[in-house]
């Protein structure tokens, strides 16, 4: 409660400083009329313009609150009435699709990991955009480019990514003899362990937990060198590499809660909460939850990243967004003035801050957002996004690295193999076989 | 009124023009008459059938045109070990289910066909779970078979009968049989509701006749109550399979077709497959790969329980 009072505070501030403008919405309109300017510059809006913009339905309140305060101030200084439709998370992804193909919808969507690759000659090149931002603001971080471009040009401006970190209980892991959280894999299955035997287990998803379940088998197989393409496009999924990430999740699953094969993406938010697993990976939703609803151990809740494995790097996957701008938009200034402008420090930092880090930036400069520091539990999360592969890792973004996420493969793979329904090899061999028919 | 002057009236009559005489055919009219209804059934049952047959021999994605690609759907589909696992699992879920509403529908029925106090509110009350949004109560199951918060592990711990939670949805056929119960109390009054009209149709005289020759209340219900019901059955089964075949919610909210794939139905698995997956000529593919079971499924029940010697 304390962090959000001086959000409050902070808001009133700004607000008095834009004290000349009609006093509407919070703080943001403190900073926007220079930037507005700028833009106007840069990309000025077509007269009679309007937008309509699709994204994701709220994680945290705060998420929603601060992108349509932002959207205002858009409005506010531009005179572009801006539209905000809200879709479930999961439903975004074919809406866009269809909305690429039939020519007709949203001006922006703003759509998931492989999206744009899937249908890049459908969308407006913005590398005008992506140079302006990532100039002005420290460069894009190397994932983000990743997700962003082909062929050399920007399909699509990188928004954010729920970044997950691993959740824990810091006085079970200080009682199973931990005092730091394990940096690799090896301490990680030994506190694991360790956990289950004071009886507060580890819980990580392996149901069809569409972020959860994918985020954390996704970095344990990377863990160990294993990938499902190589820089080839060619199936690699079956090799000794998986198959050791393999073994290791199967001495790891014994230390979960029971469960687990089934959980789907809330079950661990409600578990961890419940007081039922010492531990679970997790976007920093559950810290909001139990701080905005006075859940008696919110103190003892501590964020740290995944460990890393024998490959020596970081191997993470966090659900990454990115704004797509249609062909067909009639209104294609406006809405290149809209993302730029959203992304700029007076907005984004304040949407930062009001959904307390849950979305981890994709510009360089937003590292220094206050957020991630004014409570040491955000700061794990500042840096998800240099820490993360692309979900096609090590192959090319495209349609065959969505449908092999859309159909489990990676977590079919790591769920048999731990549940020892099948042993790692057969595992992995099946794994191969799905692969192989949406990669050919 | 002198004859020839009728005569001469009649041909002055002029000859009924082709569209009134056209209006007057009576098959002609039957076919306008019926040309509405069979445009609805076109646009909205012919047509997307058709569509969705032919987008299985499409390579067909979301958000981008297929060209044809001949049987190779299915061939990538007869090799694909999740997609014959689905097919288990919705013929088991299919029959288990089937028999179980089946058995518990009619007894209910039967039971509800006697004078019992409250009848109205007692029939009323026995809708419920098929009144209840399948959604909700999905939802609602969802939390009774929870690992950690299960209404009936926490009751069985407490009564001191087990000591751990019971994992319903986590092992394969915990959560197999997990499904079909939450299907079987979903289903089971769409089962006992038909069959009570069924049973109140028969004609008490018959049971009065067989009373007078001395028959058993078994032989009564072998021999007056089934043969009478036999044909409402075979259109209640025929429904009930069709609903449980091709059920979705239930299982979409439950597990998503886990734990290890082993509650995924051919319908969750082509939806995973078309619409999160974007592949919709294989998801089409799944699809119309149900039709066939389905077919040979509602051939059974129908014609196997309507041709009854009786009948002939």
């Amino acid at each position: 409660m304390i962090t959000r009072d001086k959000y409050t505070r902070r808001d009133v501030f700004k607000l008095g400083a834009a004290g000349v403008l009609a006093g509407t919405a919070g703080g943001v309109l403190g900073a926007s009329p220079a930037q507005a300017a700028h833009h106007e510059m840069k990309f000025k809006p077509e007269s009679g313009a309007e937008l309509r913009v699709l994204r994701w339905t709220k994680f945290v309140a705060g998420d929603q609150q601060g992108f349509e305060e932002n959207s205002k101030a858009f409005s506010d200084a531009t005179g572009v009435p801006v539209k905000i439709e809200y879709q479930s998370w999961e439903d975004i992804r074919p809406k866009a699709a269809v909305a690429a193909n039939v020519g007709s919808g949203p001006d922006i969507i703003f759509g998931w990991f492989d999206d744009p690759h899937q249908y890049p000659d459908k969308l407006l090149d913005v590398s005008d955009v992506a140079d302006y931002l990532g100039g002005k603001y420290g460069g894009w971080a190397d994932v983000p480019e990743k997700y962003g471009t082909r062929d050399g040009r920007w399909i699509s401006l990188p928004f954010g990514a729920s970044g997950s970190c691993m959740v824990y209980r810091k006085s079970y892991m200080e009682e199973a003899g931990f005092s730091e959280f394990p940096t690799d894999t090896d301490g990680f299955l030994k506190l694991c362990q360790a956990l289950k035997q004071n009886n507060h287990p580890a819980g990580l998803a392996l149901g069809k937990a569409v972020g959860d379940g994918n985020n954390w088998v996704h970095w344990l197989v990377w863990a160990f060198g294993g990938k499902m393409v190589d820089e080839e496009n060619k199936v690699a999924i079956n090799s000794p590499e998986t198959i050791q990430a393999l073994e290791y999740a199967r001495e790891l699953y014994p230390n979960f809660v029971q469960g687990t094969l089934t959980w789907l993406d809330p079950h661990n938010n409600k578990a961890f909460v419940a007081d039922q697993v010492g531990l679970t990976a997790n976007g920093i939703s559950v810290f909001y939850f139990a701080k905005t609803n006075n859940i008696p151990f919110v103190d003892d809740i501590h964020h740290a990243p995944y460990p890393i494995g024998p490959v020596g790097h970081p191997t993470e996957l966090h659900l990454f967004s990115q704004a797509m701008l249609f062909q067909y938009s009639k209104y294609p200034n406006a809405a290149k003035a809209y993302l730029a402008f959203m992304m700029e420090d007076a907005q984004y930092s304040k949407w930062q801050q009001l959904s307390i880090g849950y979305f981890t930036h994709t510009l360089n400069h937003y590292d220094n957002n206050p957020v991630w520091t004014e409570d040491p539990k955000h700061t794990p999360y500042r840096d998800t996004v240099k820490r993360m592969q692309p979900n096609s890792h090590a192959g090319t973004l495209g349609y065959a690295s969505a449908a092999v996420m859309a159909d489990y493969i990676m977590l079919d793979m790591v769920a048999e193999a731990a549940s020892g329904k099948s042993s790692p090899k057969d595992a992995a061999a099946r794994a191969e076989k799905r692969a192989r028919r949406y990669y050919g | 009124m002198p004859p020839q002057d009728t005569a001469t009236r009649i041909a002055e009559i002029p000859e009924p023009s082709r569209l009134s005489r056209l209006l007057n055919n009576r098959n002609f009219l039957g076919f306008v008459f019926m040309l509405p209804l069979a445009a609805l059934l076109v646009v909205f049952l012919a047509y997307p059938l058709g569509l969705g047959t032919w987008l299985g021999f499409t390579d067909q994605r979301i958000g981008r045109p297929g060209v044809y690609i001949g049987w190779d759907n299915y061939i990538s589909l007869f090799d694909d070990s999740v997609f014959w696992l689905s097919v288990f699992n919705t013929v088991f879920y299919t029959v288990v289910a089937s028999v179980f509403k089946f058995g518990l529908g009619l007894w209910l029925a039967l039971v509800l066909n006697n004078r019992v106090p409250f009848q109205a509110l007692i029939r009323a009350i026995v809708l419920l779970p098929w009144i209840v949004p399948t959604v909700l109560s999905a939802i609602a199951f969802w939390w009774i078979y929870d690992s950690q918060f299960s209404i009936i592990s926490w009751s069985l711990v407490k009564l001191g009968l087990i000591d751990q939670f019971i994992d319903f949805l986590g092992e394969e056929w915990w959560a197999r049989t997990s499904v079909i119960i939450a299907n079987v109390w979903r289903g089971i009054p769409f089962v006992a509701i038909s069959l009570l009209a069924g049973l109140q149709t028969i004609s008490p005289s018959l049971y009065e006749a067989a009373v007078l020759d001395g028959a058993t209340p078994w032989q009564r219900f072998r021999y007056v109550t089934f043969p009478q019901l036999t044909p409402i059955i075979a259109v209640v089964m025929t429904f009930s399979v069709i609903f449980t075949f091709s059920d979705f919610q239930l299982i979409y909210v439950l597990t998503r077709g886990g734990p290890l794939n082993s509650t995924h139905l051919m319908a969750t698995l082509a939806f995973q497959r078309a619409i999160p997956g974007g592949n919709l000529g294989e998801g089409a593919a799944l699809a119309t790969a149900m039709i066939p079971i389905l077919a040979g499924a509602i051939l059974i029940s129908f014609f196997g329980l309507q041709k009854r010697k009786w009948q002939a």
